[in-house]
């Protein structure tokens, strides 16, 4: 009787804490198809004439590629290095491995106004040390944001791509070289099919880091040159426009794909890591 | 010239050295094994060999050529691992063919070369299934498919029987022999199983701490060993240790280490007053309820352990144990009970002197 009791207060508990979370969501959703002209809930009338006025307006055509410039060739990026970077301290015995760890789980870690600050600095004036220099003048580009995302989105693909290097049997890698395969060949044709649900997840949760963040981009973003979320939270200062909650709804689609996709790729995942 | 020559390879992980001067010579189209406890080495030696790791000093020679600095992927070695290490998410005809494709061979050369290593370990059939379809002896066979499909001229075994079950795994023994003297194919198999060793091997290696203890023929191994590690790691043996008092036409008086004294026999010269070791195998002794002149030692049943074709008494006899093997040559089964008063000895060539 008493467990009956405790069984319905946790899943109560659970359905109200999802509640909270998914409302916010589902409030934005609902008011993107509002026939008034400003935000407002609950919306007046049902039109998508805001999803009209998102595809025609010139300024979200210009963001949007921007967008999704930055957040595939930032996720490609991090996923590719990362997944090398994992690789290497895995398979090596260098001192201070943990520490190199640290180092690519760090963004998470440390403020992104920190951060923000930091590459703002740099990607603005550049950065040189001895015969070394990195960055200047690349404030308001394409390639400064997607450098700029690759560090914030590193850390997922590091992440994932780490815990499944440690599930691969590291007999198979030396079974492949006593078959003749060379080092490289062997990562193509054995390690990389096997950690691939890894790197499919790490790279979809990389894309998502950079598809929806926002200070970093406001930071590094021009007049010329900026991201779906930086307009969206400008606009949304300036005036309470429902193409607003329109974007926002398209950019939630479009994560909401990924992450079905990230399902795909993690069920697929144990089936081939069962062996 | 032998086909592979290892000389004083030494070893350390840490500052745990595992290889402290191990040396080998292994003849073409031999089948030598590595037999030791675990942690004696073996399964190191034998991934040195394969260059999986570097060693400290030493060198290994294959065919004449000091191959110390050729990275794995270039000895053409075949390996089997103890977990078969098949690749998983291919086809179990992409694995066989994995080795050869790496050494760009023709595809359609390569998949039949594979064809016919499945065939030879009588796996026709299984080729598009996958590795996780497989029962473990099956997996076994793919895993010998795999590596003798690439000719290589040393196929390496690492403990690769021991996964399976008793049953099977005496019918993958006398199939491994069957291939390897049908290929030919120099062979490294590493083991902690002694009847194992015994049964595949031209010879046999008995490491202990890194080192080669005894290297020799496995009847030589077994009837002659070199000391009481070797006596005892290969089947069970009673040890006989003392001074011997007395000497009289190859007959001997010795003083065992509690003060009992005990006459026998042996062929090989002692001297009076040194300390020495007999070993004597549980089933070269006779077991009688009569005094004779090979069965000249009083003693008493302790244990009978009925096994089928054998039966094994555990004898109190001179202040210590004895373990006596009798063939059970009739249907009468177990001739002694426990309690019962016996006597027991030995040929006098059946002493081995350590």
């Amino acid at each position: 009787m008493r467990n009956r009791w405790i069984g319905w207060l946790t899943s109560g508990f659970t359905f109200i804490v999802a509640f909270i979370l998914v409302a916010p969501i589902f409030i934005s959703v609902v008011m993107s198809f509002t026939s008034s002209d400003s935000l407002r809930f609950p919306p007046q009338g049902f039109s998508t004439k805001w999803y009209q006025a998102v595809i025609e307006e010139p300024k979200w055509q210009d963001r949007l590629p921007v967008s999704l410039t930055v957040a595939v060739s930032s996720a490609l990026l991090a996923t590719s290095i990362s997944t090398l970077s994992a690789f290497a301290l895995v398979h090596s015995n260098v001192r201070g491995k943990n520490l190199i760890s640290t180092l690519f789980i760090a963004p998470l870690i440390v403020p992104v106004v920190v951060m923000a600050t930091g590459m703002f600095f740099v990607w603005a004036k550049g950065w040189t040390i001895g015969p070394l220099s990195f960055g200047g003048k690349i404030v308001g580009t394409i390639v400064g944001l997607v450098l700029a995302h690759t560090v914030i989105a590193m850390p997922y693909p590091f992440i994932m791509v780490r815990s499944s290097l440690t599930n691969v049997d590291r007999s198979l890698e030396l079974a492949a070289e006593n078959l003749g395969a060379t080092p490289v060949s062997t990562f193509i044709t054995i390690t990389l099919p096997l950690i691939l649900p890894g790197v499919l997840s790490g790279f979809i949760f990389a894309f998502i880091a950079s598809w929806d963040e926002v200070v970093i981009a406001s930071f590094l973003s021009s007049a010329r040159v900026s991201t779906v979320p930086v307009q969206i939270f400008q606009q949304l200062r300036e005036s309470l426009d429902p193409s607003a909650a329109a974007i926002s709804s398209l950019l939630l689609l479009v994560s909401a794909i990924f992450a079905g996709l990230l399902i795909l790729a993690r069920k697929k995942g144990p089936e081939i890591q069962e062996e | 010239m032998s086909l592979l020559s290892v000389r004083d390879l030494c070893f350390r992980y840490g500052d745990k050295p595992v290889l402290k001067n191990l040396s080998l010579e292994v003849e073409e189209g031999e089948f030598v094994s590595l037999l030791g406890p675990s942690g004696c080495g073996k399964t190191t030696a034998l991934l040195l060999i394969a260059g999986f790791e570097r060693p400290d000093q030493g060198v290994i020679e294959l065919g004449g050529e000091v191959i110390n600095e050729v990275p794995a992927y270039r000895r053409n070695m075949g390996m089997v691992f103890q977990n078969y290490a098949l690749f998983p998410h291919m086809t179990i005809i992409d694995n066989v063919a994995y080795g050869l494709r790496q050494r760009k061979i023709k595809k359609s050369d390569a998949y039949k070369a594979a064809e016919e290593a499945l065939n030879l370990v009588q796996l026709h059939g299984m080729a598009n299934r996958m590795p996780a379809q497989l029962s473990g002896g099956q997996q076994q066979r793919v895993a010998l498919a795999r590596a003798i499909v690439i000719k290589p001229k040393l196929l390496l075994l690492d403990e690769s029987l021991s996964a399976l079950d008793r049953k099977l795994r005496v019918e993958m023994q006398v199939e491994l022999r069957k291939i390897q003297r049908e290929v030919g194919i120099t062979t490294l198999f590493v083991t902690h199983d002694q009847e194992e060793a015994l049964t595949l091997s031209d010879r046999v290696a008995l490491i202990r701490e890194g080192i080669v203890v005894q290297y020799d023929k496995p009847s030589v191994i077994y009837e002659k060993p070199k000391d009481a590690f070797v006596a005892s790691f290969l089947g069970k043996a009673n040890f006989i240790e003392g001074r011997i008092l007395s000497v009289l036409d190859g007959k001997y008086k010795m003083q065992l280490n509690n003060g009992e004294t005990i006459d026998f026999e042996t062929p090989h010269a002692l001297t009076m007053g040194t300390a020495c070791t007999i070993a004597v195998r549980p089933e070269k002794m006779s077991i009688s309820s009569d005094c004779s002149k090979v069965t000249s030692i009083k003693g008493k049943v302790a244990l009978v352990t009925y096994a089928g074709g054998i039966t094994q008494y555990m004898v109190q006899a001179l202040g210590k144990e004895w373990i006596i093997q009798s063939q059970n040559a009739t249907i009468r089964g177990a001739i002694f009970s426990v309690g019962e008063e016996i006597w027991f000895g030995w040929q006098a060539e059946n002493s081995l002197v350590l």
